[in-house]
């Protein structure tokens, strides 16, 4: 009896290993595809004391998805986002790695900015990338202030880095980037 | 017996062709071809005999009058002591063989990639091989993408690199394999002896799409070597009709151009294959597709279900757009 008790909790445990195993599904192709998707980008620049708009539902496909923010790492170098933001510490272009966002550190807010560009230098960059990518970018760049789960991030940067790896990134809480300022 | 022979045939049909390292139309590739042969006939010849002497051990009755405890073993047999001395021998005879052929093969190696007359970078990137044909002269350079043209009888040096993974480079024909690692330099020597068409393959696995990363490779006559390298220094040529036209405006003005470089035009993206020659090629995307008008427009219009996982994005084209890119790319010849 134990003997067979033993053995059936060895299975469990063994399935339940497994189940864990099952992280994710990769998205090749993002959907809905870019030909049927809905052209327009919820503007998410809100004026000072205003809510937040409610969050894209797109959100949850790329938040914490390993493969996106590989992805979005790559495109991060490829599309020399490294030129201003550099890996995070910021230079010509705002620091990413803290918790400040003018525009907000939602991934659908931060995709926006992708998409539409910002003052001062961000360019927009629709058209240019697809929304996919976007989201992939947006999804890696949370990741430089530890907002992404630390099983999802790579734990290796490709770049030369004296900062600690992405899995061990503090996490920044998110504010206004005028908050401290006041 | 005609099933036999047909068997035969069937299996060597796999050792043919433009993927194989039995073909030996490089020097290299032709050195191993011996090397092979050498030690295959050393090594047959010595697994036959251990063979027929364990044969023969087995089959051979215990002889009774061959006491083990007399520890007099050479009175009941003569034979033993010869046939040692001569087992001896012909070890030593085939051991030498084979680390003369080695140093020899190695020698003519290392000779064949001593004084290289053409030189070219080849870059892995999942999951495609970017070309360079380094000169000098800058203006004499040419980067092209998973295809290299290399005129025969000279002798060639392949500088690999990696922008990602490791992966390792592979034309069976002509040489054997070289890996191309992140964040180093290796390098690897081919000297091409007969014209033809080969296939070269990554031969370390890379992710997703290792499979579909093949490089095609042309080795032609010096002066079509010369004529082909002549059009490739060429800039991209103008749109002529409407339909060109629009799909140059979309190509050079959205999403391809943040990759992809179209020399003579403004799309000078430097992170996906070089599209200047692009009709020219004979395959798409890495020799996954032949090239053709229909696999263009597949390959354009959804490269996601065409070699799923690989990093170009499916954008999504409306018709209209669709049919002016590709018209567009079958220009540039």
């Amino acid at each position: 009896m134990s003997l067979r008790f033993r053995n059936s909790t060895a299975l469990l445990a063994l399935a339940a290993a497994l189940w864990g195993c099952n992280r994710e599904e990769r998205q090749t192709r993002g959907k809905p595809l870019g030909e049927t998707a809905t052209a327009a980008m919820p503007d998410t620049v809100y004026p000072g004391t205003g809510n937040a708009p409610a969050p894209d539902p797109r959100a949850a496909q790329y938040e914490g998805n390993a493969s996106a923010i590989a992805q979005g790492q790559m495109l991060y170098n490829q599309m020399n986002c490294v030129g201003c933001h550099f890996h995070g510490g910021g230079g010509m272009g705002v620091a990413l790695m803290d918790g400040k966002w003018r525009y907000g550190g939602r991934i659908d807010q931060i995709v926006a900015s992708i998409d539409q560009g910002r003052p001062n230098g961000m360019p927009a960059w629709r058209h240019r990338l697809t929304e996919q990518q976007m989201w992939q970018l947006a999804a890696y760049v949370r990741t430089l202030s530890g907002q992404e789960r630390k099983d999802a991030v790579s734990a290796r940067a490709d770049e030369v880095s004296n900062t600690p790896p992405q899995t061990q990134t503090k996490r920044e809480p998110l504010m206004p980037a005028d908050s401290d300022e006041q | 017996m005609r099933r036999e022979g047909l068997l035969a045939l069937l299996c060597l049909s796999g050792c043919s062709g433009a993927q194989t390292a039995f073909g030996g139309q490089g020097a290299e590739d032709a050195n191993f071809i011996q090397l092979f042969t050498v030690f295959m006939i050393v090594c047959t010849v010595m697994y036959l005999l251990v063979s027929a002497a364990l044969i023969v051990a087995v089959w051979r009755r215990r002889r009774t009058a061959m006491v083990v405890e007399d520890c007099n073993h050479q009175a009941t047999s003569g034979v033993v002591r010869p046939a040692l001395i001569g087992w001896t021998a012909l070890i030593a005879i085939g051991l030498t063989a084979l680390t003369l052929v080695g140093f020899f093969t190695d020698r003519s190696n290392a000779r064949n990639g001593s004084h290289p007359q053409l030189k070219l970078t080849v870059t892995a990137n999942q999951w495609w091989w970017d070309v360079e044909y380094d000169w000098a002269d800058v203006s004499k350079s040419v980067r092209t993408a998973n295809e290299i043209h290399l005129p025969v009888g000279i002798p060639v040096e392949v500088t690999l690199k990696s922008n990602d993974v490791i992966h390792s480079f592979w034309i069976p024909n002509l040489a054997g394999k070289q890996d191309l690692i992140p964040g180093r330099r290796t390098d690897a020597q081919l000297l091409p002896r007969k014209t033809g068409l080969y296939r070269g393959q990554c031969a370390e696995f890379c992710g997703t799409q290792h499979a579909q990363m093949a490089l095609d490779v042309t080795v032609e006559s010096k002066a079509d070597f010369e004529k082909w390298y002549g059009a490739q220094l060429q800039t991209a040529p103008v749109p002529k009709t409407p339909l060109q036209l629009a799909g140059y405006r979309y190509i050079t003005t959205r999403e391809c151009a943040s990759c992809h470089n179209i020399s003579g035009t403004s799309a000078g993206g430097q992170v996906a294959p070089d599209l200047t020659h692009f009709a020219s090629r004979r395959s798409i995307a890495a020799g996954t597709l032949p090239m053709n008008t229909g696999n263009i427009y597949g390959w354009v219009a959804d490269p996601q279900s065409q070699k799923p996982g690989n990093h170009m994005p499916t954008i999504g084209l409306k018709a209209d757009d669709l049919h002016g890119i590709v018209a567009y790319l079958e220009t540039l010849k």
